[in-house]
């Protein structure tokens, strides 16, 4: 699943239904703003989604997931801007003329209707005929794996199999698109990774465009073919999970996903990252010498080397530092490194339990590690940006 | 991807993105008008009627008239005088009795003190300015032409009174002691009646939720039995305890029943129930944990009830003194028939009205009663928002310790609460089955003969059913309707909170005010609607009207607690909102619907105020003819029908609750887990 970058951040390959010109985007959101007042909740989103992707709106809480995915369900009209779905403008359309199946967090299942009835909701006053209903919905009991579950009332389910309920109503009437508001946000953690799962199992055999919003990186980076990481109102980036995690395209991306070390640095004459009186070869960067930037690296990336490591060639990014804190997490030792360049917060590894057991590290001893430059990256300083 | 170059936070000019309405939001939109329109009819413009009306006043000019006599031959040759003139030569009217109503007409034959209508002297009258007005018999003449009229048919001119707008009215109505003290008699007995009727109604909830005494039940029924009648009939009840031949009458040592006395026991009777139902809903939210930190403080049940109990309840107690003040203030049922000599604002309106035909001077009263009203009202919804803000707090419920003295002292008092409330209740019943107190104590059913006396008879009773269930269907239907439609309608932000305004404004005005409104509005022959005046129509109008706030509040709350998204779930279905409305929102809310229509049932058999100056020969109703014949002292009968409206809603309430049951277990099996 990673995908090596190789220091070459500029030629990534993107998503070939992205770039494929004959194919064009089944949803394309351009130049979207929304104002509730004086409060721009959007600002200038545009966004192309491909005929049977699945994307996820990732974001922090409040920064306008929501709002995008109701502007597109046209359930609160954007301020500015236009929506095409399938080549046709939507923008102005209310909800009741867009082709959409939606989802919310709190399941919206109607409390006095029998499981069955709520499934066949849609699909009344559609033309088909009583028995084409029956068979639909209970085609979809058994697609959700509910299939026994039809008579009861929602309230006599659970969460998890309520929200299955909520996402067989919603593709009963075939819609083109799928619209998934949070759908996991209000289950316990283990229902939710299982459902992940089986939301992502449904998706790509119906093969349905679906988009959706979630605040939890985990349930976006296993579940979407794209990833729109959003903040206060605008796309920071949009890409494929690995892309998001390994190549992001500016520091909120890099903190907001996944782990990220972040120390001060500058850009030497040569390009290279100055940390103190030290120098670190690093990603190719567009920064011209003297920026104050800040060198970023996933702790996992950091590589542990035995004390008294001599830097042999290419190595010229290692350093020696105090292993200051050891944490067990299972699969993998999270380790606080210190070395007065780093900074008070110093710096974060994850070393491998067989790393630790080959080195015999220790807590208190001092090693070397090395940052490799294939996965030391620079950003803008936060001040700096915007 | 995040190239935030400048002018990336400014919204770009250009046209703001216009919804196209689906055939929906139409159809609520257009709904929401009519409702709106609906409240507009039956309570905006009848009170800007009446506001307008307590500004206009109507004084004959005489200065705009011009008379000239002729001699025994009937020539004219003498002087062109006018009215004014001739007034100040004659003394024949005061300045005060030149001041009239609307329907004013004034004679001018007194201005000629040598009139004789056999006299063969000749007169000439013209206007003297264009629009002036007087009658010849029925005819009007609005021209400035003169008309010769000889001395027979000159009796017969009428003057006109000329309308102007202004203060005169209210400077009028203070100059008047007899009016104004009412204000001062109004303030005072409601003050009075909400001290005593909030005590002890905060005692009895506190019993109820405080303590382990027995028989809770049974106490929560009787405190909601006064609910059930016309707040007149505990009056009928205190003068057959306390009137001239009263059972009793020695307790009051001398004093009278009727006035301040018999308002205040009367008003604690009937505000009783609404102020506990309150204070019981206040004391019943109160956070347990509290209790438990004080009780391991060691606080004594003095300092508990002090520093925890009364502050928790405080938004409670608030609301119920504004409540009950309200109540009082804007009661006219129970002063006319106890207060006697006794004015209260409620009662002068009414008295302006009916006895003396001045609708102006009504609605002077009635602008002078609202504002208390409205006071008392908009303090009760600021309390009533903070106390919900504590609802949602999460909190523990109270569960009380036994202790065998204080139950015990609360076992009494509420037994004697209770007393006083079947009391009231029982001398009513008594009173109308025996046939003539305090001569002939034998029992009787005379006194049900209603079509023998004055007020309508029994189809005084059967047009009130009839009245109360078109209420409650009616109403319920447009309440609930405009409810969602507020709630759940996509933008139209302005219309859907002006629309809530309009809900809550009912609540504020008193029933008297109301109904003289509709007078004004109404029964005016170029108002389109003009036809309803006079039929069962206004009478369920103006009762739907009148109650419109709680059943819209019932409703609201009812709807809020309803999943926001439905609606959204529905459209992306593309099913219309209307079937979502009757498969999912009327069954989910029954139990609140069956609420508002048993609400709007059980008040509109019991309203007076609202009714009593719509009513026709042919409407005439039960609550109204319990007033009309204890007016003619037929006293027996009148407690006789107060208890017949009793029974009804008894049994309505008990119908309600059975099929409530009913409907649940068979629509609500959901409910069940
Ligand atoms: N109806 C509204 N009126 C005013 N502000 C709103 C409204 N809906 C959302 N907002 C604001 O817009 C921002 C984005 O909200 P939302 O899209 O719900 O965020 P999220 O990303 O958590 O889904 C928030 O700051 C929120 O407070
Ligand atoms: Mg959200």
């Amino acid at each position: 699943m990673i995908q090596s970058t190789s220091g070459q951040l500029k030629s990534i390959p993107t998503d070939t239904r992205e770039t494929d010109p004959a194919s064009a985007p089944y949803l394309s959101i351009a130049n979207l703003w929304k104002a509730f007042g004086a409060f721009l909740a959007l600002k200038d989103i545009s966004l192309d989604i491909h005929e049977g992707e699945f994307v996820c709106f990732l974001g922090p809480s409040g920064c306008g997931k929501t709002t995008l995915l109701r502007a597109i369900a046209g359930l609160d009209l954007q301020t500015r801007g236009s929506v095409l779905q399938g080549g046709l403008d939507v923008s102005n359309l209310p909800p009741s003329e867009r082709d959409f199946g939606i989802v919310f967090q709190s399941y919206a299942l109607f409390p006095n209707l029998t499981i069955e009835k709520n499934i066949a909701f849609g699909l009344e006053n559609s033309g088909r005929n009583k028995s084409e209903i029956v068979a639909r919905v209970a085609e979809l009991l058994e697609l959700v794996g509910l299939p026994e579950q039809g008579r009861k009332y929602p309230a006599q389910l659970s969460g998890g199999q309520q929200q299955r309920i909520a996402l067989a109503r919603a593709i009963a009437t075939k819609p083109g698109l799928l619209l998934l508001d949070e759908p996991l946000s209000a289950l316990d953690a283990k229902v939710r990774v299982h459902l992940r799962h089986e939301i992502k199992e449904l998706q790509r055999k119906l093969g349905v465009t679906t988009v959706m919003v979630t605040h939890d990186q985990e349930e976006a980076l296993s579940m979407a073919d794209r990833i729109v990481v959003m903040n206060e109102g605008v796309i920071e980036q949009i890409g494929s999970p690995t892309e998001i995690y390994r190549a992001p395209a500016n520091l909120f991306v890099a903190d907001f996903i996944g782990e990220m070390n972040q120390i001060a640095a500058s850009v030497a004459a040569d390009g290279r990252l100055q940390v103190g009186e030290k120098s670190f070869a690093c990603l190719d960067h567009n920064f011209a010498a003297g920026t104050a930037v800040v060198a970023a690296i996933r702790p996992e990336d950091v590589i542990p080397h035995q004390t008294g490591h001599v830097a042999g060639e290419g190595e010229e990014n290692c350093i020696d530092v105090l292993l200051d804190e050891m944490e067990f997490l299972g699969s993998f030792w999270r380790c606080h490194l210190r070395n007065e360049r780093f900074g008070v917060s110093g710096l974060i590894a994850d070393f491998s339990v067989n790393a630790i057991r080959r080195l015999a590290l220790e807590r208190g001893q001092t090693m070397t590690v090395e940052l490799p430059d294939s996965r030391l990256m620079a950003f803008a300083r936060p001040e700096a940006q915007g | 991807m995040s190239t935030l170059t400048p002018g990336k936070h400014v919204l770009p000019a250009g046209p703001t993105v216009k919804g196209k309405l689906s055939r929906d939001d139409i159809m609520m939109r257009a709904g929401m008008v009519i409702i709106a329109l609906y409240l507009l009819v039956t309570l905006a413009f009848p009170l800007y009627t009446m506001l307008s009306k307590s500004f206009s006043t109507y004084r004959f000019e005489l200065s705009q008239y011009e008379f000239q006599v002729s001699d025994e031959t009937g020539a004219f040759g003498g002087a062109i005088i006018d009215g004014a003139a001739l007034n100040l030569r004659s003394a024949a009217y005061g300045d005060s009795e030149l001041n009239t109503g609307s329907d004013g007409r004034l004679g001018v034959t007194k201005l000629f003190p040598d009139f004789s209508f056999r006299s063969p002297v000749r007169y000439q009258v013209r206007n003297s300015v264009a629009g002036g007005r007087f009658l010849v018999g029925s005819t009007l003449n609005d021209s400035i032409d003169w008309l010769e009229l000889d001395s027979n048919t000159f009796r017969r001119v009428q003057l006109r009174p000329v309308k102007s707008t202004g203060f005169d009215n209210f400077i009028n109505y203070f100059s008047t002691p007899a009016l104004f003290n009412s204000i001062k008699n109004s303030l005072w007995i409601s003050v009075l009646s909400t001290l005593i009727t909030v005590s002890i109604a905060f005692w009895f909830a506190y019993a109820l939720n405080r303590s382990c005494m027995r028989y809770k039940g049974f106490f929560r029924l009787v405190a909601m039995a006064p609910l059930l009648v016309p707040s007149l009939l505990p009056g009928i009840a205190l003068v057959y305890l306390f009137g001239n031949q009263g059972m009793l009458k020695e307790l009051l040592f001398g004093a009278s029943i009727y006035g301040p006395i018999g308002i205040v026991i009367g008003s604690v009777f009937f505000t009783f129930p609404h102020a506990f139902l309150i204070i019981s809903t206040a004391l019943a939210i109160s956070d347990s944990r509290l209790y438990e930190a004080a009780t391991s403080l060691r606080a004594t049940r003095w300092r508990t009830f002090w520093t925890v109990t009364i502050p928790g309840a405080r938004y409670g107690l608030i609301s119920a003194a504004f409540v009950v003040f309200n109540l009082v203030i804007t009661d006219f049922g129970l002063p006319k028939v106890i207060g006697g000599q006794f004015n209260v604002l409620a009662v002068d309106i009414y008295k302006q009205v009916i006895g003396q035909q001045n609708f102006e001077m009504g609605a002077v009263v009635s602008v002078v009663l609202v504002v208390p009203a409205i006071f008392a009202f908009a303090i009760d919804r600021l309390v009533q928002s903070k106390q919900v803000a504590l609802l949602t707090s999460r909190s523990v419920p109270f569960q009380p310790q036994v202790d065998l003295k204080f139950d015990r002292i609360f076992l009494a008092f509420c037994s004697l609460i209770a007393l006083f409330i079947i009391g009231i209740l029982a001398v009513c019943q008594y009173a109308a089955l025996i046939k003539f107190w305090p001569y002939d104590l034998s029992l009787s059913l005379n006194n049900y003969q209603f079509d023998k006396m004055d007020g309508g008879g029994w189809r005084s009773y059967f047009n009130s059913i009839r009245m109360a269930l078109f209420t409650a269907v009616v109403g319920t239907s447009i309440v609930f309707f405009g409810a969602y439609l507020v709630e759940k309608s996509n933008g139209f932000r302005t219309g859907r909170a002006i629309f809530q305004m309009i809900a809550m404004l009912p609540m504020a005005i008193p029933g008297m005010v109301l109904g003289l409104a509709y007078i004004f509005f109404f029964n005016n022959p170029a108002n389109p609607l003009n036809p309803i005046y006079g039929t069962m129509a206004i009478l369920v109008m103006v009762s739907v009207t009148h109650f419109y706030t709680v059943s819209h509040l019932t409703a609201v709350t009812a709807l809020k607690q309803m999943d926001r998204e439905f609606e959204s779930v529905s459209a992306s279905l593309k099913q219309p909102t209307l079937k979502l409305f009757s498969r999912v929102t009327v069954p989910v809310c029954l139990p609140s619907v069956l609420d508002i229509s048993i609400y709007l049932f059980v008040n509109a058999m019991t309203t007076v105020s609202a009714v009593v100056f719509l009513y026709s020969p042919k409407t005439t109703l039960a609550s109204v003819a319990v007033l009309n014949m204890d007016d003619a002292g037929d006293i027996a009968p009148a407690a006789a029908m107060g208890m017949m409206i009793f029974y009804t809603n008894a049994a309505a309430r008990i119908l309600h609750l059975l099929a409530s049951k009913g409907i649940l277990r068979r629509t609500q099996a959901w409910r069940a887990r």
